[in-house]
């Protein structure tokens, strides 16, 4: 017999678990809700909280189904988000459910709903990943010119509060806007006084359209926030330094994608939306990638429909001319997703995030003067030079 | 560390919950406590993997080593030493109690 250690910690993403098997996954995000008791000015899925679409939402019994499922798939971790998933008034019998199976939980909040009952049960019962959540002023008058909700701002800091007191490891994440952003400074140094925040806040600075495309005005309103063409990134140019980190991840994906539309990673696992519709990522709510696990199975959406849905190409002249042949993939957000949100189809340009990666591009020395990214034929040179210059920071 | 009593029976305890993935017993703490860190899970390597099973309250730590005798043909004094070893070990996480 082995006599070496019984017992032995494991890191699931580190152990190699999940390449052996062809049946498992290993996360699974579920989007408990639509519905939200903010109504964020910049938000892309938020429907209001008393709204008839709750009568379509899965049922707790149907949502354990899928959770059972998961489980059974080997899903180690579920990501709650919403909406606000903790408006669901089942979620603590949910969250005890996936717990209980054994999953790790991550819950996207913006800490209004955290209570006494549920701060107890997180701390008796920790979801063993860190709290996200969201942050959108640093005063009553900012954060509730964002939420626009009053009132909430007062909510957000009673959850704050709880959340400390009873020690539930969570990290805050912001959306940087002309209401907030004079606050930035006083936010990182809030920040850095929390215990779990083992690095700065993360921003959202990409204003995505609706993703159901379920409202002009409410795309009008996202729209009037981006910055313009000729300043694409604006305020949020302290946010875009060049990093370590920021060269590796642009180098690992940079270099001209080809017509292939999803090279993203989406379908690897899925993520379940309110009605109980399974997705290959959390933003991408067209019909057309959409698979009802009320007469279905998330092993039949994962291991048959997606693979036979995401092998599309691209057939839009315009995607072909530019963006399959663009080496900024690594800086750019274009994907089949926001290109459905913006206009429908799957493979169109969309020209804002276009001008953003071609804005950051040139504060990086990778593009020179008017020069695009699909004109460009010793990119790889290019990069090298960048990495190099990258090495000499860390110097 | 505990020393384990052969005549007891063990069973899981409420703080922990087991997982089998693709072969692999996967022991996901419950309760706070249990893991070092928020994302800290266990594996057990084959000798726990062989008692694993058994660890439902209805034998006793005897009759696992007996069991394991007659599956593995190995050593008696050495299958007590790992079994005891192992339960030790669960004992001093509270991943197991004594029914």
């Amino acid at each position: 017999m082995d006599r070496s250690k019984f017992v032995e910690k494991v890191k699931p993403h580190e152990s190699g678990f999940f390449s052996r098997g062809s049946h498992t996954i290993g996360h699974l995000d579920i989007e408990l809700t639509e519905r939200c008791d903010n109504n964020c000015i910049h938000c892309s899925i938020n429907i209001p909280e008393n709204s008839p679409e709750q009568k379509r939402e899965l049922n707790t019994s149907e949502w354990k189904r899928v959770i059972k499922e998961a489980a059974d798939l080997g899903v180690m971790k579920i990501r709650f988000t919403g909406g606000e998933p903790l408006l669901r008034e089942d979620f603590s019998d949910l969250y005890m459910f996936t717990r209980r199976l054994g999953i790790k939980v991550i819950i996207f909040t913006n800490a209004r709903k955290i209570t006494e009952k549920i701060s107890k049960m997180l701390s008796e019962f920790p979801p063993m990943e860190k709290l996200e959540v969201s942050v959108y002023g640093m005063s009553r008058e900012s954060y509730e010119k964002i939420s626009r909700v009053p009132g909430s701002y007062e909510e957000f800091h009673s959850g704050i509060d709880l959340l400390l007191k009873s020690n539930i490891p969570f990290v805050v994440k912001g959306i940087l806007l002309s209401d907030n952003i004079s606050e930035k400074e006083e936010f990182e140094s809030w920040a850095s006084t929390l215990p779990w925040m083992d690095q700065p806040p993360s921003y959202s600075s990409n204003f995505e359209l609706r993703e159901r495309r379920d409202s002009n005005s409410k795309n009008r309103m996202i729209d009037s926030l981006r910055n313009t063409p000729d300043d694409p990134i604006g305020i949020y140019s302290e946010n875009r330094k060049l990093t370590k980190s920021k060269i590796e991840f642009m180098t690992k994906f940079i270099g001209p994608p080809g017509p292939e539309l999803f090279s993203c990673g989406a379908g690897q696992s899925g993520s379940v939306d309110a009605y109980g519709f399974i997705h290959p990522c959390l933003t991408l709510k067209a019909d057309e990638y959409s698979y009802d696990l009320k007469t279905g199975t998330i092993k039949e959406a994962v291991f048959e429909f997606f693979p036979k849905k995401l092998n599309t190409k691209a057939t839009n002249p315009e995607y072909l001319k530019k963006c399959s042949k663009c080496f900024l993939k690594g800086l750019c957000l274009q994907c089949p997703s926001r290109a459905w949100s913006e206009s429908g189809t799957f493979d169109s340009p969309v020209e804002y995030l276009c001008n953003v990666a071609h804005k950051e591009a040139q504060d990086l020395g990778l593009l020179k003067g008017d020069e695009k990214g699909w004109e460009v034929t010793d990119w790889k040179k290019r990069i090298k030079k960048l990495e190099e210059k990258g090495n000499d920071r860390d110097r | 560390m505990t020393e384990i009593d052969k005549n007891l029976k063990y069973r899981l305890t409420e703080n922990v919950v087991s997982r089998d993935i693709e072969g692999e017993i996967i022991i996901v703490p419950l309760t706070a406590g249990i893991g070092d860190s928020e994302d800290e899970l266990f594996s057990l390597n084959e000798t726990g993997k062989a008692v694993w099973g058994y660890l439902d309250g209805t034998n006793s730590v005897q009759e696992i080593i007996d069991l394991l005798g007659k599956k593995y043909e190995s050593d008696k004094n050495e299958i007590t030493d790992d079994v005891t070893g192992f339960l030790k070990e669960l004992l001093s996480r509270n991943m197991i109690e004594a029914v």
